[in-house]
């Protein structure tokens, strides 16, 4: 593993609002294809994190590179075409057009074609849209408005979305949330399918512990902002700290996932 | 020195009315989320209706006792209002609201001229306030230094109820979460209700208070919703210091604007909002808003490019509309060139409000800078008029390019202001700059040329040049541009977390629709051979919004149809009653409420309910299938 290069770096990441450390000195590595789970418990800090890994949020200090490259402090758009993509807690897409052309504005921007005035975009990139669609079981839906997908299927559009410009990196904050069991672990496994495959590095938050254990290659434990653990899904499930703030609540997870899904 | 003294509180006394209505305003918006254009109507009223009381009744109780009961009388008519009307539209999007609140005040600008008539009137001066005190050899009314006490004692009552009331309580926590309120169990009904009639009341008082320094007429609610719209700007929308400290500022900049640039002193009040919204685009005082509720309703029938047949069908359109100078007569024709110049005129706002979810208030400026164009460079550089007319929208370009780049720094409400501030910045430019722009007599006699002065040809002209700015837009709707530009109305996150800048794609989208309104604008100099300040005023932003808003917010080109039937309305309509306003704005009104969609967009929602109802009737294994896969 130590000859895969390392994807993204983070060291120090601080951010507080005010008098709450929303996130405090944290740092770590994500190489290229590995899976890294982000957990915590709600108010941790983990949407914090990811909003400041692709530019939505300016850390207080702190800094993140990706393949060696200084993103700290620039926008949003810039860290895309470094090669991040992103999905949302909750899913953001475009409601009014369809499926189809939710993937193609996302493979427009990718080839830099977005102040084309006159091309008709109903014929760029189609073949490309349809197969990113297909790539998540989405192919059959491509007609359709996006406004009415059930959420599970927005979810999966924000996916083949974030992987139209061919990221190195994606970041998925809880991908799953507002799915039915079985179509989390589907979403799971397809994620980390492609992600071996195109050799992407993963970083993930979920709330549900069954996810998180099966697809992790390595998990972080945030609380309060700070990073409490780091290791191997064995080492991270045997961690005491870990089980005291954390697993101890182990029943409630259930409970808080569904808060979580319909905030 | 003593003379910038007294300039100086000449400024302070003029802040004291501003900050009444500014301060309404931002409450109002606070509690209800309604930014009411109306505001400046109720303060219109208040003065009128003071005016009536302090006339009647005579001595000092006659008339502070009036200016009380007027503010009142206001309120209780704001009120009424807010119970009949706005309780429909609380959940409406923010054009809407804007736009029915702005119908309001067109229905009482024609309401005052009916009572009271169209003349100024000048009331009687404040007793005990009546002369002046002479401060190094310069006179400074009393009744100005009244108010400049009155500012602070009001901004000073207020902040008591709010801080040491129960009510006021409720308010602010209804500010802060609206819906916790309502699950306090408070009722929420009557608490906006108070809160509506407290920011008329304060409307209406400011109003009433200018009696004795200013004469009352029916063009005083635009000129101060105006101001109040900048105050608000750059104090924050919501915050009460803000109202105060931003009202004393700009009457400041105003008062001493006069003497920096006498004749266009608005401009020193411009560069210093514009400062602002650079450096805080909320305001001094406001707070970042959550992102604003998009503009047209959640449209989830996606857009689609014309098929072969309704493309026939609509070039069929046009070739019978090409047919007919073979059958009209020149009245006909005339008005035909200027539906046609007006289509163009709607596309453009259309193309930015629909498009691009930028509902601008101020879109004639970039009308009327086109026309001004064309007649700058017809009158003064006497330039053929083809030139002119690929030229003259240029001026509309430039204005767009200035002004778009930071109206798109803000969205919703916000822009709305913004863009109705700038468009009367440029139109009070036009007003004042007598030696370019003739100012009120306008630059009189831009003719056609002989190819194109006969009312056959220049309908042709005109129809021609619509037709292609409206197969030009649509084509950009359905271009890599176009559906950045809807990506970023539907979710800005999204679209700059896909590499796209909204804020430059929105400022391009600014100055192509300016630029094509300054082409409607370029030839509707030619066809009415003049051109004036009014044909940048806000009456024909709000045309322009309410033809768009006829045909359907939601479709691609409904404007053109809203044109069509509205213009052809309105020119029937001046011709039939002296009173168009009210009829006007009570037809804005009732579109708002009763027909939001427009004529297009409920046309649209029928043929696909239609079709969605015979297609499942056809096929009910497909929908079941579908409703499994959901
Ligand atoms: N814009 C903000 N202003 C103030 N406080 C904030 C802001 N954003 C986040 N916080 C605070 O920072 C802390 C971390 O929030 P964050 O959303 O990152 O948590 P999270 O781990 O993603 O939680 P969840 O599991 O609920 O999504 C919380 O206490 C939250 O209240
Ligand atoms: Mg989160």
């Amino acid at each position: 593993m130590s000859m895969v290069p390392t994807l993204l770096s983070v060291e120090g990441l601080t951010k507080s609002y005010g008098g709450v450390h929303a996130v405090r000195g944290v740092s770590f590595e994500l190489r290229a294809g590995e899976i890294l789970a982000l957990i915590g418990p709600n108010g941790a800090g983990k949407s914090t994190c990811f909003d400041m890994l692709n530019g939505q949020n300016i850390p207080d200090s702190g800094r993140i590179r990706v393949l060696g490259a200084e993103t700290t402090g620039k926008k949003p758009r810039v860290i895309w075409r470094m090669g991040v993509g992103r999905t949302f807690q909750i899913a953001a897409t475009f409601p009014t057009m369809t499926v189809r052309e939710n993937v193609q504005v996302a493979l427009v921007s990718h080839g830099a074609q977005l102040f084309n005035l006159w091309a008709s975009t109903a014929r760029q990139a189609r073949d490309e849209a349809g197969r990113l669609l297909d790539l998540v079981g989405m192919g059959a839906y491509a007609e359709r408005p996006c406004g009415e997908l059930a959420y599970g299927d927005v979810k999966r559009l924000e996916l083949a979305i974030a992987l139209a410009n061919q990221p190195k990196l994606l970041l998925m904050d809880e991908p799953t949330a507002g799915m039915a069991p079985r179509e989390r672990v589907e979403l799971m496994r397809l994620t980390a399918r492609i992600a071996r495959e195109q050799s992407i590095g993963v970083l993930f938050t979920e709330h549900d512990m069954d996810v998180v254990f099966e697809h992790a290659d390595r998990i972080l434990v945030l609380n309060r902002g700070t990073l409490i653990a780091e290791g191997s899904p064995e080492e991270v499930r045997g961690n005491t700290q870990v089980r005291a703030i954390y697993l101890g609540e182990g029943l409630l997870y259930d409970a808080r996932h569904r808060e979580g899904a319909s905030a | 020195m003593a003379f910038y003294v007294v300039q100086f509180l000449t400024g302070l006394a003029s802040a004291a009315s501003l900050f009444l209505v500014a301060s309404g305003l931002s409450i109002i918006f606070g509690v209800t989320r309604i930014v009411n254009f109306a505001h400046g109507a109720f303060y219109m009223l208040g003065a009128y209706v003071a005016f009536t009381l302090t006339e009647r009744f005579s001595g000092a109780f006659g008339f502070w006792g009036g200016i009380i009961v007027a503010a009142l009388a206001v309120a209780a008519i704001g009120v009424l209002v807010e119970m009949v009307l706005l309780r429909r539209i609380y959940h409406s999007p923010e054009l809407f609201q804007l736009l029915a609140t702005f119908g309001l005040t067109l229905m009482v600008e024609d309401l005052v001229v009916l009572i009271w008539g169209p003349d100024d009137l000048v009331g009687r001066r404040a007793p005990g306030f009546k002369g002046a005190i002479e401060f190094f050899g310069q006179n400074i009314p009393s009744y100005d230094l009244f108010l400049i006490a009155l500012g602070p004692v009001v901004l000073g009552v207020l902040w008591l109820l709010f801080q040491r009331t129960r009510w006021g309580v409720l308010v602010r926590a209804a500010t802060q979460d609206r819906d916790m309120v309502a699950a306090l169990g408070v009722n929420q009904k009557w608490l906006f209700t108070s809160v509506f009639a407290l920011g008329v009341f304060l409307a209406a008082l400011g109003g009433a208070l200018q009696i004795p320094r200013d004469a009352v007429n029916h063009a005083m609610d635009l000129r101060v919703i105006v101001e109040v719209f900048v105050v608000v700007v750059i104090g924050g929308l919501g915050s009460i210091i803000g109202a105060f400290v931003a009202a004393v500022l700009v009457s400041e900049l105003n008062a001493f604007g006069i003497l920096i640039f006498p004749k266009i002193s608005i401009i020193l009040v411009f560069l210093v909002m514009a400062v602002v919204l650079i450096v805080r685009p909320w305001g001094l005082f406001g707070k970042p808003e959550a992102p604003a509720r998009r503009t047209p309703g959640l449209t989830v029938n996606p857009w689609r490019p014309l098929t072969t047949n309704e493309r026939l069908a609509a070039i069929a359109v046009l070739v019978v509309a090409a047919a007919l100078p073979f059958v009209a007569g020149n009245y006909v024709l005339t008005v035909g060139s200027e539906i046609a110049i007006f289509v163009i005129f709607a596309v453009s706002l259309h193309f930015l409000m629909s498009v691009g979810g930028l509902a601008s208030f101020g879109h004639a400026a970039y009308f009327g800078l086109g026309a001004y164009g064309v007649a700058l460079l017809a009158k003064m550089a006497g330039l053929p008029m083809i030139a002119c007319l690929l030229l003259g929208p240029l001026l509309g370009l430039l204005g767009a390019a200035v002004f778009g780049f930071f109206a798109v720094q803000l969205s919703g409400v916000y822009f709305a202001m913004l863009t109705l501030a700038f468009a009367q910045i440029v139109w009070s430019i036009a007003f004042q700059w007598v030696s370019v722009t003739g100012g009120d007599n306008g630059i009189l006699g831009v003719w056609p040329e002989k190819w194109a002065a006969s009312p056959s040809h220049f309908y042709w002209l005109s129809l021609g040049i619509a037709a292609l700015a409206v197969v030009i837009l649509r084509i950009i709707v359905f271009s890599p541009f176009g559906f950045a530009l809807r990506a970023t109305r539907d979710s800005p996150l999204r679209g700059e977390a896909i590499g796209i800048n909204g804020k430059r794609i929105q400022w391009t989208a600014f100055v192509i629709a300016g630029t094509v309104a300054g082409l409607a604008g370029a030839l509707f100099a030619y066809l009415k051979g003049s051109v004036f300040p009014d044909n940048m005023g806000i009456s024909l932003s709000v045309d322009a919004l309410v033809m768009v808003l006829l045909g359907g917010v939601e479709t691609v080109s409904g404007a053109v149809v809203g044109a069509i039937v509205y213009k052809a309305l309105n020119i029937w309509l001046v011709s039939q009653t002296d009173l168009s306003k009210l009829v006007l704005g009570g037809f804005v009104v009732l579109i708002v409420v009763a027909f939001p969609k427009g004529i297009v967009g409920t046309l649209e929602a029928f043929v696909h309910r239609r079709r969605k109802s015979s297609s499942s009737a056809s096929s009910p294994l497909l929908t079941s299938r579908i409703e499994s896969a959901e």
